[in-house]
């Protein structure tokens, strides 16, 4: 910590002659406020080689990641010729679909065959295929719910659909670490938006409840909606929302649930069905079901499903049907036949064993990081494992002993989260092997020991400073 | 104790009128009976102990003359010596006149009765009407109120209309002709308008792609998901648009609405043309910047609101912010060109910055194809963020924003859609350097040909009775033209129904594929009904007037029908 304050005035002592040395157009304001870019100019062009490492691979259970010269002032950071083959712990490959598939590829070639690999053109004007068509299917009858609506692309769907469903005199209620995606849709959407604390279902209710009492702010006209809107797991935090008690609350209180499974659906219950399935939720509790492909599935978008009303209804509203390029066809037939795999429709039960896989790599991994002293967030099978850091000085540190050692580490800071909560999130994915994770772990231990994170080493002593550090952030 | 506002005001008032007036000169030039020396030596409050009984008891007595007087002599006469020996009391100069008094260390008196006045009301209870008039709910009436309240329903109403409109399904790819609804087709609708999207050499690249690399990319391109391929294509659409370096994102309505806001805040401001697309819209809200808009292509209007905004911000002293004029290079709603030449000038004199939206003219305009910006004569730069979607002419999917390196860099830690979002597919950003490869070695044989499709296309439309074609001529270069009918019906939604079955009928008779132009609700931009014809560097003169003639054909086809329905519909309501 001392290290980033002593960091933080220097950086505003160099902008004192930054501003002075630096004459800005005439006339013109400045196109980056000093304030808005301190944090990238000041702390992350020291540390920038962490992040944004090119890769010259799939995105599989090892990567080949592409050296960098060192870091050197605020000049970009060129590339040496060298690559690196690391093991992956960085990449949204629950299932390892990322990787050419014996199932998945061919078909993806043949649907580029036939339709090309773009359309040019909206879903509603000429960028239809019988692929998507097949695609929301599929996708409506996997999450139990009557029909479903793709987007090109996850971010977007959240963006889109939220303004669609909530307007002006309706009420957002989100969880406080929600994504940016659900934010900016919050944000764009005109409604009010009031915050729950982090998975505090009581917190929640108390919200709810004394927003319906009071109404809207001045108007004092009661809410015309009110939707609550969680993550399936939690990208930061690998925790999943707890469901049930949402749904209850929801019920009590005639709000609308809105589901995020970007990271949960595929990789959490047995059948890969998402959080529901997991928690014994029945999917008809929950309105609005979101969740993306880029993860499980390989591929890239999103899709919204619910009840057909609803999904008609959203296909008469929502901007990304009207205006943006659809979805690339080879993409959708990569979900449909990774949806294939999962359910076993290939006649394997490849998709199964995968599943198994990776809720049984995620729990040993966990528990090994767990037993090592380390203190790791999240819920037991989720595939997200935050490894605390807390200090922003330990993120390059970690990040660099893990790169030179030949495991790809991905490692997140301010502001992606609260400055004093730095920490590396690891994924897994089906397709690591024991000797992988095990090779990784051994890596972590060296590093967590030159940096010093692993809190709960000495656990007699800490045991309750730890747990107050774990739970109070 | 809060003291209230109005008893502080009421304080600070009264002080400073007590401190002002004795010190009035004007009092001086009147003269005074009372022993003035006498008072001048006393201190204040030893003058006014002895003045106050002195005037007090001369004005009684004087009263009680006065009152006596009047009550014995009750004439008329009598009473108006009362009136003025009173008056004698009043005038400037008299006893009770209020120069004399405060003359005469008289203020004093008013100065010790405002002052408990002050006091009193300092130590009153500051006056709260909701606390007194509404108590807090209680618990129970809060569980009341929570139990009373009725949602509206999460979709809202739809119309038949919506309920019914199927999308055509198209089961080829995006070429000149395709397979719409199991028929093939003339396609007016994909905006392939080099036609790369059906591009062997593309296809491979594409092919080799996905066998190296799988479909999706896994990651955002912080943690892992920036594939060399991303690289490659941001390095080759610098270099094609002439700029130090470019950014890509996966989806184009993610595009701008990430670019804006990562530059425009609160106290910063953007001038947009009316009739923007919906991701300009939805870029400028998410900023929160203040908006000023000008009418759609007036450059009158765009002066004007460029005064007013430098008049106003002169008048007010704000301090100087970032300013943004930000237009489409063709415009979605409406298919015509944005005229940047003037739009350059105008920012340049007033200093703002130009944010292009170049989705649609990118690969259509200009001599290399980079777009309106080069079609009106602007050097790279000129415009300070240019952006575009990479689904069109690129015949890809994704968007990407190419400036400076300082634009660029920024964008990389807070454009949302950039870091919150997993990359491009590596196989869509391989179809679109495929796609520049095209444009860069076929630029001189592609971009006449379209041309002179837009120009036909036009000119061709322009003669179907019925219909009216958006634009001027200076937009005959656009190869997206919206089709409207020449008289609008009555009804709101008519317009759509008819040209909707203008589209059915040469989809059915004619084998052209057009589609009705439609505005998602969230949209800003309300403009007639439209049929939006797009003509492409791969259709042949043949094409281009095969689908003229379906258009007119289903033109006239529906028109009459609507026709007769109208007169139908006046018989039944005769009848009834």
């Amino acid at each position: 910590m001392a290290s980033w304050t002593i960091l933080f005035i220097m950086g505003h002592i160099r902008d004192l002659f930054r501003r002075r040395y630096t004459p800005d157009r005439k006339g013109y304001a400045p196109i980056r406020q000093d304030y808005e870019d301190f944090y990238t100019r000041r702390m992350f062009y020291r540390i920038h080689d962490c992040w944004n490492r090119p890769i010259c691979s799939a995105p599989d259970s090892h990567i080949d990641v592409m050296e960098r010269t060192p870091v050197n002032g605020q000049k970009p950071l060129t590339l040496t010729g060298r690559v690196r083959r690391c093991l992956n712990l960085g990449s949204y490959n629950y299932l390892g679909f990322a990787a050419s598939d014996e199932y998945c590829t061919p078909r993806v070639l043949e649907t580029m065959n036939s339709y090309g690999w773009a359309m040019c053109s909206s879903r509603l004007d000429a960028g239809t295929t019988p692929v998507h068509m097949e695609l929301e299917t599929a996708v409506a009858e996997f999450v139990g719910k009557e029909a479903a609506l793709t987007f090109g692309m996850g971010f977007a769907t959240n963006s889109i659909v939220l303004p669609a469903l909530v307007g002006k005199g309706g009420l957002i209620i989100s969880d406080s670490l929600n994504h940016a995606s659900i934010v900016a849709g919050a944000r764009g959407s005109g409604a009010k938006v009031k915050v729950f604390a982090h998975n505090d279902v009581d917190h929640l209710e108390s919200v709810l409840w004394k927003a319906i009492a009071e109404g809207q702010p001045r108007m004092r006209r009661p809410w015309k909606k009110i939707l609550i809107v969680v993550e399936g797991v939690y990208s930061m935090e690998g925790e999943a929302a707890k469901l049930a008690a949402i749904v209850a609350v929801k019920r009590k209180y005639k709000a609308y649930l809105y589901l995020d499974e970007a990271h949960s659906i595929g990789a959490l219950g047995k059948g890969g069905r998402g959080a529901c399935e997991a928690q014994g939720v029945d999917p008809a509790d929950v309105d609005i079901m979101m969740g993306t492909f880029t993860k499980s599935f390989g591929s890239c978008g999103g899709y919204i499903a619910g009840d057909r009303d609803l999904i008609a209804y959203l296909r008469s509203v929502a901007p990304g049907h009207y205006y943006a390029t659809s979805m690339a066809p080879p993409a959708a037939q990569q979900i449909i036949s990774a949806l294939q795999v999962i359910r076993g429709d290939d006649g394997t039960d490849r998709g199964a064993r995968k599943i198994a896989a990776l809720h049984e790599n995620s729990n040993y991994f966990r528990q090994r990081l767990q037993e090592m002293g380390c203190n790791v967030l999240g819920d037991w099978d989720s595939p997200v494992m935050p490894l605390m850091l807390f200090n922003p000085g330990k993120i390059a540190a970690t990040s660099r002993l893990c790169w030179e050692r030949g495991v790809a580490l991905v490692v997140v800071g301010f502001p992606a989260t609260p400055l004093l909560t730095a920490r590396a999130r690891i994924c897994i994915s089906a397709s690591h092997t024991r000797k992988d994770l095990d090779y990784a772990l051994e890596v972590l231990s060296e590093a967590c020991d030159l940096v010093m994170t692993k809190y709960h080493a000495s656990k007699k002593m800490l045991t309750n400073g730890a747990h107050v550090m774990v739970n109070g952030h | 104790m809060p003291i209230p506002l109005s008893t502080t005001l009421l304080f600070a008032i009264l002080l400073v009128a007590a401190a002002a007036s004795p010190q009035g000169s004007h009092i001086k030039q009147y003269p005074s009976t009372v022993p003035v020396e006498h008072a001048r030596n006393a201190t204040h409050l030893q003058g006014l102990m002895q003045l106050l009984p002195h005037t007090m008891l001369e004005v009684v007595s004087r009263a009680k003359v006065l009152l006596g007087t009047a009550a014995e002599n009750a004439t008329p006469v009598g009473l108006l010596q009362a009136v003025r020996d009173f008056w004698d009391l009043l005038k400037p100069g008299g006893k009770l006149h209020p120069t004399y008094i405060i003359e005469h260390q008289g203020h004093l008196v008013f100065e010790v009765v405002l002052t408990v006045v002050i006091a009193y009301l300092l130590f009153q209870r500051s006056y709260k009407p909701s606390a007194k008039q509404e108590k807090p709910l209680t618990e129970k009436e809060m569980d009341e109120l929570c139990a009373e309240w009725q949602p509206e329903p999460l979709c809202g109403p739809l119309t038949d209309a919506q309920r019914n409109f199927e999308p055509p399904v198209i089961s080829s790819a995006a070429g000149a002709y395709v397979v719409a609804n199991g028929k093939k087709a003339l396609n007016m609708v994909s905006f392939n308008f080099l036609g790369v999207a059906g591009d062997i050499s593309i296809k491979e690249a594409a092919r080799a792609t996905i066998n190296k690399y799988g479909v999706g990319s896994c990651g955002p391109r912080g943690f892992y998901g920036t594939i060399d391929v991303h690289l490659d294509l941001e390095e080759r659409l610098a270099r094609f648009m002439g700029t130090e370096e470019s950014i890509i994102y996966s989806y184009d309505l993610a595009t701008i609405p990430s670019v804006l806001p990562a530059f425009a805040n609160a106290k910063d401001l953007i001038v947009c043309d009316e009739g923007v697309s919906f991701p300009i819209q939805n870029g400028c809200h998410l900023s929160r910047a203040s908006i000023r808009r000008f009418r759609h292509n007036d450059m009158a209007d765009l002066e004007r609101v460029l005064q007013e905004v430098d008049v106003e911000y002169r008048r007010l002293r704000k301090p100087l912010n970032r300013r943004f004029i930000v237009v489409e290079g063709i415009y979605l709603h409406s298919g015509d060109l944005a005229p940047l030449a003037d739009i350059y000038r105008l920012k340049e004199k007033y200093k703002y910055r130009l944010v292009v939206d170049e989705s649609l003219a990118l690969g259509v305009l200009g001599e290399h194809g980079r777009g309106a910006c080069e079609h009106w004569g602007l050097r790279a730069g000129d415009a300070e963020i240019v952006s575009a979607s990479i689904g069109n002419a690129l015949g890809s999917v994704g968007g990407f924003c190419a400036g400076d390196r300082e634009i660029v860099d920024h964008q990389r830690l807070s454009g949302l859609g950039y870091c919150f979002s997993a990359s491009l597919p590596p196989f869509l950003a391989t179809a679109a350097i495929g796609a520049l490869d095209v444009l860069e070695s076929d630029a001189p044989r592609l971009l006449p040909a379209l041309a002179f499709n837009a120009r036909l296309l036009r000119s061709r439309l322009a003669d179907i009775p019925g219909v009216e074609v958006e634009g001027t001529p200076r937009d005959a270069v656009s190869p997206v033209a919206h089709v409207r009918l020449a008289e609008q019906p009555d009804a709101p939604d008519q317009a759509q129904v008819l040209l909707q079955r203008v589209v059915d009928a040469a989809l059915k008779r004619g084998g052209v594929l057009f589609t009705v132009h439609r505005m998602s609700p969230l949209d800003r931009v309300r403009s007639a009904p439209s049929i939006r014809v797009v003509v492409t560097a791969m259709h042949t003169e043949k094409d281009v007037l095969k689908a003229v003639a379906a258009l007119t054909a289903g033109v006239k086809e529906v028109c009459k029908v609507s026709r007769v329905a109208t007169r139908s519909s006046y018989m039944t309501l005769g009848g009834t």
